[in-house]
């Protein structure tokens, strides 16, 4: 894929941030309760409807889940849908 | 449903950090179509959403080959990569064009109905947000009745939506399936079904769109849900003409159990000045459909 194939005049290359850091477009932030946490509490993986439901694909898999805020959006999906209520999402400007 | 979660493609194809908007309907599909139908895969897309999601040059925010054509010619370009790949050998590629509903259920549809008649082997998925979103909320033939868009904003949209799978079913094409983001693993699970079949394949993918439906971001999920719960959308597919529910729908359909329609909408203000009349006909619409659905099911 990071060839550049002489055929094509106008090809481009695949990048993380093609639109820069759109954590900036974000007015409020998802913050995880790791006391509420499924994967957290029951120390194996669980759960992880976040990471199902996250249109941008930032939520990693893990004990504990992370969001990576360089690129999560804040639309608040996660915090609407987490089973534990374990998501909440803050005011950026506060 | 969270056991089968363990089984879906790790990979990421879509690149975080891409142009699409907060709690995009399309994106969260699009993450799960990409998994579902891995590498050996060559996009086609006309001017839409998706478009912008992929970025600009130089550089892409996914990592699958695309192609970029003009609106008309989604299909077309895809009979073109088609019989490409077939000249040079490469017969495992999967070849995959994506197109909103002003791409299908408007001006692709001649391109479509031609490759489908040629039995061209492809996906093809329309993704129906139910208006032009991307150019900013005009109507298509896909907006149902009752909805404000900017090309009808003061008597809404008087015409019921148009029957793009009904179309599609007359063309006998080898696998017709409807899903939907509120499901992602049925939406995953369908994509990888529809990579296996040969034949010329279409699948319809019902996408909220937060700024064009006029809810709050956060809620793409809930409404997309509630389209299947109230029946608006419906979770089928069809493989050589034999119809089945699946997922949520199927138990609807065993239980009869359907949420009226004002559920659905009354937490979109693109439906804010829908009328009584107009209220009471689309829900006459949405039960019409779902009877037609019952049957095709029982025979």
């Amino acid at each position: 894929m990071e060839k550049k194939d002489k055929n094509i005049s106008a090809m481009s290359t695949p990048a993380i941030g093609e639109a820069g850091f759109t954590g900036d477009w974000r007015d409020m932030r998802p913050v995880i309760n790791h006391g509420k946490c499924i994967p957290s509490v029951k120390n194996k993986p669980a759960c992880y409807l976040c990471w199902l439901y996250c249109p941008e694909g930032v939520i990693k898999t893990g004990i504990p889940v992370e969001i990576d805020l360089n690129y999560c959006k804040g639309c608040g999906i996660c915090a609407e849908e987490c089973p534990a209520k374990a998501i909440t999402m803050v005011s950026e400007g506060g | 449903m969270p056991e089968n979660l363990f089984k879906i493609n790790k990979e990421e194809y879509m690149l975080p950090g891409n142009r699409s908007c907060q709690g995009c309907g399309l994106s969260l599909s699009y993450r799960y179509a990409l998994k579902a139908l891995r590498e050996n895969t060559i996009l086609t897309l006309p001017a839409c959403c998706l478009t912008v999601l992929h970025g600009l040059y130089p550089t892409t925010s996914v990592t699958i080959p695309c192609l970029n054509c003009t609106f008309a010619s989604t299909a077309a370009s895809a009979a073109g990569l088609v019989a490409g790949l077939n000249a040079t050998g490469k017969t495992d590629t999967t070849v995959v064009a994506f197109a909103g509903d002003g791409g299908t259920f408007d001006m692709g549809i001649q391109a479509l109905s031609g490759a489908a008649e040629r039995g061209t082997d492809f996906i093809f998925v329309c993704y129906d947000n139910e208006g032009y979103m991307n150019t900013g909320t005009q109507r298509s033939s896909a907006t149902p009745m009752g909805a404000i868009t900017t090309t009808t904003p003061i008597l809404t949209k008087e015409q019921h939506k148009k029957d793009m799978l009904k179309i599609m079913e007359a063309h006998d094409i080898a696998y017709i399936a409807t899903t939907s983001p509120a499901y992602p693993i049925d939406l995953y699970d369908k994509f990888v079904k529809a990579k296996r079949i040969k034949g010329t394949r279409y699948m319809q993918i019902c996408v909220p769109c937060p700024p064009g439906w006029g809810y709050p971001p956060r809620d793409t999920v809930k409404i997309a849900r509630l389209a299947i719960e109230t029946g608006v959308f419906v979770l089928f597919e069809m493989e050589n003409g034999k119809f089945r529910f699946t997922g949520r729908s199927k138990s609807l359909a065993e239980k009869g159990n359907r949420l009226p329609l004002i559920n659905y909408i009354e937490r979109q203000d693109r439906f804010k000045k829908i009328s009584e009349e107009q209220l009471s006909l689309l829900q006459k619409f949405t039960d019409n459909k779902w009877n037609e659905y019952l049957k095709k099911a029982e025979g």
